[in-house]
């Protein structure tokens, strides 16, 4: 959000999947600079698959809700499912009172959900290490 | 002058310690350093989590409303009290050009900018009292009460 890195969370890439957050601190400038971001690195990267983990998020306001919902649209029109993780309950909660649905946007309940829906589960937590978690 | 909905500000009160806070809207920054200004006087107010979240994002969408349609404005925020019961007002003022058809603009879906046109409307839901007082030329004032404890 101040100049050129939107806040300092970077766009990891796992294979063909990114993996990426927002932070709490979001304004409007960061989160149309992360959705130009994010999209030009879906296109650069070939990914078929992005996680956006937003546990960080205290709000969500029209304006962050019409960017996650714009930017899924954008990223299935490339070819990539985008999968938003780890909302708060409160978040949620004042998301379904402010008559905001995320119509279109798949939801996890946290990042390594998501990574598992886009096939990353024997990866990313091997069976043998279950139990140690 | 146009009005929609009505608060009954005689029995309402500065609480606490009345403190008062004055927020500037005048450039983008102003509406991420107003939500933080809104949270903390929702923590000192004593509200719960949800109830913070739920007075924070009404206040976003009000201070974005003054931002983009009012071209800024001025955000306060009061706790008050009335019967015993304990709460915080926001009231966003602009000097832009009103509403014209206030009705329109509480509708979902109604936009004139960039957002999802669920503002008005949706800030109304999040909070317990909302008034709209507004006339072409002379701006628009809006004033909500999100009260603490059971509704």
């Amino acid at each position: 959000m101040n100049g050129g890195t939107r806040g300092g969370v970077p766009i990891l890439r796992l294979g063909d999947v990114l993996v990426t957050g927002l932070l709490n601190e979001l304004d409007d400038k960061g989160a149309l600079a992360f959705t130009e971001e994010l999209t030009e690195r879906i296109v650069a990267d070939r990914a078929r698959g992005v996680v956006i983990d937003i546990s960080r998020l205290e709000i969500i306001d029209s304006f962050v809700a019409r960017t996650l919902m714009e930017l899924t649209t954008t990223s299935r029109l490339l070819g990539s499912r985008v999968i938003v993780a780890g909302m708060r309950p409160a978040v949620a909660i004042t998301l379904v009172e402010l008559g905001l649905r995320l119509s279109g946007v798949e939801t996890t309940l946290n990042a390594e959900q998501g990574l598992r829906a886009l096939g990353w589960e024997q990866t990313l937590v091997p069976p043998a290490e279950r139990g140690a978690r | 002058m146009t009005v929609y909905g009505d608060i009954d500000e005689v029995p309402t009160r500065p609480a606490g310690d009345g403190t008062r806070l004055t927020h500037e809207i005048r450039a983008e920054e102003d509406l991420l350093s107003a939500r933080h200004t809104v949270r903390e006087a929702t923590l000192r107010a004593g509200f719960g989590l949800v109830d913070q979240t739920r007075i924070v994002t009404a206040a976003s969408e009000l201070a974005r409303n003054a931002y983009v349609h009012g071209g800024g404005g001025i955000l306060v925020i009061e706790p008050v009290q009335r019967d015993g019961r304990h709460g915080l007002r926001l009231r966003v003022s602009d000097d832009g050009p009103g509403i014209a058809d206030l009705d329109a603009a509480f509708t979902d879906g109604y936009t004139t900018g960039a957002g999802l046109g669920h503002g008005l409307g949706g800030a109304r839901r999040l909070m317990d009292e909302f008034e709209v007082r507004s006339a072409p030329g002379q701006g628009t004032t809006v004033t909500a009460i999100r009260w603490n404890g059971p509704r």
